[in-house]
């Protein structure tokens, strides 16, 4: 078998190296990886914030682009919080006692918070989980994107989710006859505690996205947690009206600190301390998850 | 010069599985290197460490002189991947993808769109850039993935098995464009189970098994090595082997012939096909009932058959004409590889 030699066997000439003995190598110990952390091998590439806040962008804007081309999605995350707004209101409303007789006044800033939590932990853990069982994703890491980068951009594309959402409901409490008495000031607050709320907890829902199997794990096991993290809590009813053993936990949610501030904000009154655990549990459910997340996906 | 890729004694295990296992690598800067294997040899294995996406028990990786296990955040500015499935988004156009693409390889906001053109005119994608790539057809998107792979004009690129599953048009212009790459001082490290891509693409081959290396030359090398073409005859009646085998050798010579029991008898020849009549006719002067005569060309079969003997670590110098192997050992290599094919 001869083969008129081109340039391209002349090449190849020099470009083998010759191992004879291709055994001896693999019974060597050969040097161990260093175990070192992921810190130490995962710095994120030069260029700075400026690019950190560029690659960010460009998933954020992946992202939307994705929820653009599919507004049934869209449809069916915006359908829920009216749902209940419309079934607690005049369904199981009338049923319940809540200081101040006025069941709708009580129930909004409650539905707010409860579905923003909804909106963003589905959304997010479904969107990572999602993204991690694509190809997509070997690409984004064998590039020099900056790790954290690429979660980030997932959390702000649901910030503006987010947003869709609360818009819709503050429509449709209007409608409903929900008065926002408040002064400009705090009620500005109140909804930059809500998305700032909502925001920590993508940061979770970015673990659980990447902690489950797909995205239909993700979506099943992401929501499930939050209807007993949600209703036992001031959201639908007062606190005091739960059994005993049931109450130190809703007093102390996060979420019934939260609602109570949005309450108190939204409705012309004085939030007390509510106002000041509000702020920490949002801070810190957003400084101890942020970081692991991105841990997580740099060891994926 | 430095070589592009160096790995050393590369091990990974999963579970009870050893993917690789003391595997050793180079590829000279500019050159197209073809590391053939059947599935679960290793190969995907080799290419996600170097592409920084998975890290060895132990070994060393560098590329382009940059050891990939310590400062892989300096490795991927360097490097291209294009994998067996197209990693791609399908929600986003096939022109968003690779602007998005070259934004996030570090480009300016002009040039990324520019380059997203250029490649996707150059991939012949310019009239679908506009549509969704979930419409794009399995060729369409592998192409697109190729050009991902492109968009930061890296030093070494990575194709995993590039071809497969594609058509014959969509899989010759993804030689082209391999070729392309190559003859612009690109390297590349090519991974594929088909000898005849290795064949045509790669300056040099080698043949893993195992998570480990069993061969290493030219293409050349390992086809004289297999011994080129094969002309193989199918008996109608197995007991009629010796008879068979005596014809056979009086017209084609003292090639390396093997044998199973289901009477199919293979043999390397030179210009298989026109030897074809005469062997025709001495078999049936010989009363020896054939139920099929035919030439192919060596596969990744045959060049596993060649390097599994006893005593063979090198194709480098090997000598063309080995002894015939024992029956068995060809039936049971056969039978393990039919699904490799």
């Amino acid at each position: 078998m001869s083969r008129t030699p081109t340039a391209k066997t002349a090449r190849t000439t020099k470009s083998v190296k010759t191992t004879t003995d291709t055994k001896s190598t693999s019974t060597t110990k050969a040097t161990p990886v260093s175990p070192a952390g992921p810190a130490a091998r995962e710095r994120d590439p030069g260029g700075g914030i400026a690019w950190w806040f560029s690659d960010a962008g460009e998933m954020a804007l992946r992202n939307l682009k994705h929820l653009r081309r599919t507004p049934d999605l869209m449809m069916y995350a915006l359908i829920q919080p009216v749902m209940f707004i419309l079934l607690f209101r005049y369904v199981l409303g009338g049923a319940i006692d809540v200081p101040g007789d006025d069941y709708g006044q009580f129930l909004l800033p409650g539905i707010f918070v409860q579905m923003v939590l909804f909106g963003s932990v589905a959304g997010t853990a479904v969107g990572v989980a999602d993204d991690m069982s694509k190809g997509i994703m070997d690409r984004f890491r064998s590039m020099p994107v900056s790790r954290s980068a690429v979660l980030a951009g997932r959390t702000f594309s649901e910030l503006a989710r987010t947003l869709v959402a609360v818009v819709v409901m503050i429509v449709v409490g209007l409608l409903v006859g929900f008065r926002f008495d408040g002064d400009p000031l705090p009620m500005a607050g109140a909804f930059l505690l809500l998305f700032a709320f909502g925001y920590a907890f993508s940061w979770l829902a970015a673990l659980i996205g990447m902690a489950v199997s797909g995205p239909e794990a993700a979506q099943a096991g992401g929501t499930a947690w939050l209807f007993p993290f949600t209703f036992i809590s001031s959201v639908f009813v007062p606190v005091s009206s739960m059994p005993g053993w049931l109450r130190p936990y809703a007093e102390h949610s996060p979420v019934t600190v939260v609602v109570d501030t949005l309450r108190a904000w939204l409705g012309g009154t004085d939030a007390g301390s509510a106002a000041w655990q509000s702020l920490a549990w949002t801070v810190g459910i957003a400084t101890v998850c942020a970081p692991l997340a991105v841990a997580r996906y740099r060891n994926k | 010069m430095p070589d592009a890729i160096a790995v050393e004694a590369l091990h990974k295990r999963y579970g009870d599985v050893q993917a690789l296992d003391g595997l050793d690598l180079t590829v000279e800067q500019g050159a197209v290197m073809g590391l053939l294997g059947p599935n679960g040899a290793g190969k995907t294995t080799v290419v996600r460490i170097l592409a920084t996406l998975l890290r060895p028990d132990s070994g060393s990786v560098r590329v382009c002189g940059v050891d990939a296990l310590r400062e892989p955040e300096r490795v991927r500015p360097l490097i291209g991947l294009t994998g067996q499935y197209a990693a791609v988004d399908e929600k986003l156009t096939g022109f968003e993808n690779l602007r998005m693409l070259a934004r996030l390889a570090r480009r300016g906001r002009t040039e990324s769109r520019d380059r997203a053109d250029e490649l996707l005119a150059e991939f012949g994608l310019a009239d679908a850039a506009g549509r969704l790539v979930r419409t794009y057809s399995g060729g369409m998107r592998r192409r697109l993935d190729l050009a991902a792979g492109l968009i930061a004009r890296p030093e070494v690129i990575f194709l995993d098995e590039p071809t497969t599953g594609l058509d014959p048009r969509s899989r010759t212009a993804i030689w082209k464009v391999v070729a392309d790459l190559s003859a612009a001082g690109t390297t590349v490290l090519l991974t594929t189970q088909y000898l005849e891509e290795a064949d045509r693409l790669a300056h040099t081959v080698v043949v893993v098994d195992h998570g480990t290396v069993i061969g290493r030359g030219t293409p050349q090398e390992l086809k004289d090595r297999v011994g080129g073409e094969r002309l193989e005859v199918r008996l109608q009646d197995a007991g009629q082997y010796e008879r068979a085998e005596r014809v056979i050798r009086g017209v084609v010579g003292d090639g390396p012939c093997s044998h199973d029991d289901e009477g199919r008898i293979s043999v390397a020849v030179a210009g298989g096909a026109m030897l074809m009549p005469e062997l025709a006719r001495e078999l049936h002067a010989a009363q020896v009932v054939v139920a099929d005569l035919a030439v192919r060309r060596p596969t990744l079969d045959d060049a596993f058959f060649a390097l599994t003997e006893p005593g063979e670590g090198s194709i480098s110098g090997a000598d063309p004409a080995p002894a015939p192997p024992e029956a068995e050992h060809v039936t049971a290599v056969t039978a393990g590889r039919t699904d490799q094919r």
